[in-house]
């Protein structure tokens, strides 16, 4: 086994990990919310490009310019509506609140769309790859599957640490009770700040519809994916999702060139192996 | 668990038995006829939502068509319609219902997943239970079964790795390859039963010839399948074959292209079944090979509306507005088995008698002749099975067509073309 290829493939399924999981590290970061239904938002995201392409006939990158801004909409109405009543010092009811929007979701998918699993067609560029030294293929995909999670946690972190809004949102998350003296909405910062959340799950949707075929039902395990890239890098960091996001892909293909039966086993392993050694994760910014 | 339907019956009879003889039987034949012409209770369990779910598409048309016949031959029947939502545990759940609700036949299709534990359950509560849609390996040897000894309840009918294996090779043998060949397998049921060592394929590819690599069993719905690529790569496999589900080979394929891997052959089961998951694969699709358990164009009729093949495929295209499928045909057979059975049953109201009639079938149905002991196991008969290649439409870049490239086990089914290679 060659071990750089395993690693160089396993950097580029970190990147789409990265990308499941950058919403729910801004969410968890900024409002302490663990949203159940991420990967299942990334699925609806992934079924608003589809019926893009084509009712418009727009190609799935183009389909981007109007997955992202009705996602965004989507998740001001959706945090400004129903989740922003479930916050409090009960972590209880926003966990029961996103876990019923997982299955209606769904089930609203299932009902709109049928089982049929279907995928959005990048022509041939699904196949084209860059041949490296070494007889390495990166597909050209994969590469700018990579490219946009980097883009996304830049962009995330300048929005954050370099604009007013940020700091409004950071004051938001540290003191909501201050902020409001300070003539700043905490409800209007929530509701936009799931409005990037959700706007990000519309890129991995849609990243994720051209890399294979996704269903209804194909939320819950990208859920999982996500949560132990934002684990593995620790709560509240961005850059550290993306470390998390690339371990993971990492681990996993190093565990699938051993044997592919220890491909997912191993992800979960060096999760596990993260906990152990640096329980608040790699990049920490917050205390517990 | 004591048969309590049955107590009444015998225990009249006994009563009477004082009063004479004679009596007793009238009584008894009237009481029997009365229940027959009771409405009794069928289930039907299927994977009508979650990954399966398009084997279970064409099930509202069959159980429309279905009733209509049932009520035309005067078999009056209740259908108890349940969803597996493609889990085993769901499946299970929905079946311990359904017994509870008294069922006297049970019926289900489609994968291990959904066939398994309802004929598990259907066994240990005597309950009559036929199913299909799913190799019977995973469904015998999967259940615990022992060759000669076989279940009491459960009885299944479909093709067996056997046939797929004599498939598969039938087509290969058609082009010229080093006999090298790559297994792409899941670590579910289906992935197992294709990969063992002692009943699946890799002895019975040695025995032909060919060489196995099995590089080890993936978790389904990975993103990345590198590592199997490359233990591909390096064994030099000009062929590639396994059993996985539509959203699996999308990934597998794509990456395979990605990182130049061109194998000559590609036959895989489960993934290329419904036309939409090969379109999923834009071009990548062409000439991907797979069994074929049924078609518009396989020669036979069903006993239950009299429609030929072609007939039910027009009949389900223009109910639907969606091109034919493979399962059309065997969640159809099902009903046309239950239809018979239930004619021929000594008393429709009786599990033992449903059992009976069950075991005695001989009936030719739009998937072929159905009758139990000429089956490789007591419970187990089969279904003919040959080999297809996907082809892009003429004029399309999308669409595609099933055409017929081999028959040597099933020479009943017309050949369309030769195989060809993967472009």
């Amino acid at each position: 086994m060659r071990p750089v290829d395993v690693i160089v493939q396993g950097v580029l399924v970190g990147g789409l990990y990265t990308l499941f999981a950058t919403g729910l590290s801004l969410i968890f970061g900024v409002m302490r919310l663990v949203n159940l239904a991420h990967g299942d938002l990334i699925v609806l995201g992934a079924y608003m490009g589809i019926v893009t392409t084509q009712a418009l006939g727009l190609s799935p990158f183009a389909s981007l310019l109007v997955v992202v801004p009705a996602m965004a909409a989507l998740g001001y109405a959706l945090q400004r509506l129903l989740l922003n009543r479930t916050l409090g010092d009960d972590p209880l009811p926003p966990l029961l609140v996103t876990f019923g929007l997982s299955i209606v979701i769904q089930n609203a998918l299932l009902e709109g769309f049928t089982a049929d699993d279907r995928k959005l067609a990048i022509g041939s560029l699904a196949t084209r790859s860059l041949a490296l030294p070494g007889g390495i293929a990166v597909g050209w995909f994969p590469l700018i599957v990579l490219a946009c999670a980097i883009a996304v946690i830049a962009g995330l972190q300048a929005l954050l640490y370099r604009t007013a809004w940020g700091a409004a949102l950071r004051a938001t998350s540290d003191d909501p009770v201050t902020v409001r003296l300070m003539g700043v909405d905490q409800r209007h910062m929530y509701a936009m700040a799931m409005a990037v959340a959700l706007a990000v799950c519309g890129v991995a949707g849609v990243l994720l519809a051209c890399w294979t075929n996704v269903d209804p039902g194909a939320g819950p395990q990208r859920l999982l994916y996500g949560f132990e890239a934002v684990i593995i890098g620790g709560l509240g960091s961005l850059w550290g999702t993306l470390a998390g996001g690339l371990i993971l892909g990492i681990a996993q293909a190093v565990g699938a060139a051993i044997d592919p039966a220890f491909q997912i086993l191993a992800g979960h392993l060096a999760f596990l192996l993260v906990l152990l050694i640096a329980p608040r994760g790699l990049l920490p910014r917050m205390a517990a | 668990m004591t048969n309590q339907q049955d107590a009444p019956g015998p225990t009249r009879r006994r009563l009477l038995g004082g009063a004479g003889l004679a009596t007793a039987a009238v009584l008894a034949g009237a009481a029997r006829s009365a229940r027959a012409a009771a409405t009794v209770k069928v289930g039907y369990v299927s994977p009508q939502t979650g990954p399966l779910a398009p084997f279970a598409a064409a099930d509202a048309f069959t159980l429309a068509a279905a009733k209509a016949a049932f009520a035309r031959d005067g078999i009056a029947v209740e259908f108890l319609v349940r969803d597996s939502q493609s889990n085993p545990n769901r499946a299970a759940t929905v079946a311990n219902e359904l017994i509870n609700a008294g069922v006297v036949l049970m019926l289900v299709a489609s994968t291990p997943e959904t066939v398994n534990p309802v004929s598990d359950q259907c066994e240990l509560a005597e309950v009559p239970c036929l199913s299909t849609e799913a190799p019977w390996q995973p469904w015998f040897f999967g259940r615990g079964g022992k060759p000669g000894e076989g279940f009491e309840w459960t009885y299944h009918y479909f093709w067996g790795l056997e046939d797929v294996i004599a498939v598969y090779t039938a087509m290969w043998s058609q082009l010229s390859t080093n006999k090298s060949v790559g297994g792409l397998f899941p670590n579910d049921s289906d992935g197992n039963a294709w990969s063992d060592t002692a009943h699946g394929l890799p002895p019975a590819l040695a025995k032909l010839g060919y060489t196995m690599h099995d590089p080890g069993h993936f978790q389904s719905g990975t993103d990345d399948f590198g590592a199997i690529i490359n233990a591909f790569k390096s064994a030099k496999a000009e062929i590639v074959t396994g059993v996985v589900i539509p959203p699996d080979w999308t990934t597998f394929w794509t990456q395979a292209r990605q990182q130049g891997y061109r194998p000559k052959i590609a036959s895989v089961g489960k993934a290329l079944l419904f036309p939409t998951s090969v379109e999923a694969l834009g071009r990548a699709g062409q000439n991907l090979s797979t069994e074929v358990w049924w078609t518009p164009h396989h020669p036979f009729r069903s006993s239950l509306t009299g429609q030929d093949c072609t007939a039910l495929a027009a009949a389900y295209t223009k109910a639907t507005g969606q091109p034919w499928t493979q399962p059309i045909g065997f969640t159809h057979s099902l009903f046309e088995l239950a239809a018979d059975i239930l004619k021929r049953a000594k008393d429709r109201g009786d599990r033992h008698a449903v059992l009976e009639a069950l075991k005695t079938t001989n009936l030719s149905t739009i998937v072929g002749p159905i009758a139990w002991g000429k089956g490789p196991m007591k419970n187990v008969t089969k279904t003919p099975l040959v080999g297809g290649q996907w082809r892009l439409l003429p004029g399309s870049e999308l669409k595609y067509y099933l055409v017929i490239v081999s028959n040597t086990i099933a020479p009943e089914v017309p050949v369309a073309d030769h195989m060809q290679p993967l472009p």
